[in-house]
């Protein structure tokens, strides 16, 4: 991953107040894939803390990786569970929209995670076009590319469902988005 | 629908849209949207909610599992559209989303009629699918670029979601349209009974000139709109149906019979227990 990029998906803030309170944020999960964070998966946006009184008020940015994603509310009552219990009185978390979400934000770290949790995570290549074909998507328990879509949509918004032709295994693809 | 808490300090409207937000928007006196651009973020939503409701209807009777999990998946999408939409325009009324969605009656309500017709068979919902997809799509892309930072942010959200029920809608229409004679059969009645309600999503009639650059004009997606399906079609062989199209009247709050019952069913929760969370 690109600089660049990794300075747009993961916008860490600069002072250090602000920078001590993104870390705990980050160690906030995703419930339905909690291998990874909210700072792998790119959805931890902004930490502001308020410099008075002493840092005790947090503004918290999330970015929803799919619109009717409901593990935001999860995602927000956790990072205002760590915060609290890291001693922020007054924790506000919400939501913005724009730039919309992308897993373009993904970390490399979090894609090997994923991975190695039995998901394969996106290739990176989005199919265009009304008609689309996507590239081949590698089976996370033994490697092969000869595997096949069982169904465009998965057990959640972000995911589909692949079954793995020469293990048999039928297993999650984290989709291109 | 669940609510956040609390009130953020930093209104960045340029990004965000959350009820928190709303409530902020009020409390410091920043100005809600107009009433015209209200009425249009209304639409959208409304389109957005009632689909979402009839798609939701499919879940344990779809042809096959997976379909269980598509449509169901998109009718998760369509409800996070909705709530943005909902949100935004109930700012300007002091409505919440939850106001909007479970406390009007059946002529304030602001969906195309194509929304709202009942499920029938799998090959109707594919039909409509093809249809508000493809023009959605058109839609959310041109909205995206629009001069209210609001709506832009959502539609901008939006249009990669509804680029995969597009292709999800163009995959299935293939398939039955190429599968047995008897899906074949039902696609061409499909057509042939969802068409006539395509036409309300591209009139104008809902559309004062003040929301020039803001929304977009319906009539203005229409070839757009065309050549993409038309390029589905063509591939088996089928065409746009010419010739009857519906009254319409949904963004007048004029609805078809199955409506009221829609309604009844998404609302009664809310109506008779007020206030109560789940």
């Amino acid at each position: 991953m690109s600089a660049v990029l990794e300075q747009v998906a993961r916008p860490k803030p600069t002072d250090v107040a602000s920078a001590a309170a993104w870390d705990l944020a980050a160690t906030v999960v995703d419930p339905e894939v909690p291998v990874l964070t909210i700072a792998d998966l790119g959805v931890l946006r902004s930490v502001v803390v308020d410099e008075a009184p002493a840092g005790s008020r947090i503004v918290v940015e999330i970015t929803p990786t799919y619109s009717g994603c409901p593990a935001v509310d999860a995602i927000r009552d956790d990072i205002r569970s760590v915060l609290s219990a890291a001693g922020y009185a007054d924790v506000d978390v919400h939501t913005v929209l724009s730039p919309a979400w992308t897993t373009d934000w993904m970390s490399d770290e979090g894609r090997q995670k994923l991975a190695a949790y039995g998901i394969a995570p996106p290739t990176g290549t989005r199919p265009a076009g009304p008609v689309s074909l996507g590239l081949g998507i590698r089976c996370p328990q033994c490697g092969s590319l000869h595997t096949r879509q069982l169904s465009r949509f998965g057990s959640t918004s972000c995911k589909a469902l692949y079954v793995c032709q020469r293990c048999q295994e039928p297993f999650d693809y984290f989709k291109d988005h | 629908m669940p609510h956040g808490n609390g009130a953020p300090t930093d209104a960045s409207l340029a990004t965000t849209v959350t009820p928190e937000l709303v409530a902020e928007r009020l409390a410091t006196g920043v100005p809600a949207p107009s009433p015209a651009v209200a009425e249009y973020a209304l639409g959208l939503g409304d389109d957005a909610l009632i689909l979402s409701q009839r798609l939701g209807a499919w879940i344990s009777r779809a042809p096959e599992i997976e379909e269980d999990i598509a449509l169901g998946n998109i009718a998760l999408d369509l409800i996070g559209h909705a709530r943005s939409f909902l949100t935004y325009a109930g700012s300007a009324w002091g409505k919440s989303e939850d106001d909007l969605a479970y406390f009007r009656d059946e002529p304030e309500w602001r969906c195309v009629q194509l929304m709202e017709l009942p499920n029938d068979d799998f090959a109707h919902t594919i039909v409509r699918q093809l249809a508000v997809s493809f023009s959605q799509y058109e839609l959310y892309t041109r909205l995206s670029a629009s001069s209210d930072p609001m709506l832009a942010a959502i539609a901008g959200k939006a249009v990669k979601e509804v680029d995969y029920h597009r292709d999800h809608g163009a995959q299935w229409m293939l398939r039955l349209a190429q599968g047995t004679d008897e899906s074949r059969r039902r696609v061409e009645v499909a057509m042939t009974d969802v068409w006539p309600y395509v036409d309300e999503l591209f009139r104008d009639e809902a559309f004062p000139d003040s929301l020039e650059g803001i929304g977009v004009r319906p009539s203005t997606l229409r070839d757009a709109f065309d050549a993409g399906v038309s390029a589905v079609l063509e591939r088996v062989e089928l065409t746009i149906p010419q010739g009857f199209i519906a009254r319409g009247g949904g963004r007048r709050g004029v609805h078809s019979g199955t409506f009221g019952v829609l309604l009844a069913e998404m609302q009664v929760l809310a109506r008779s227990h007020p206030g109560a969370t789940w």
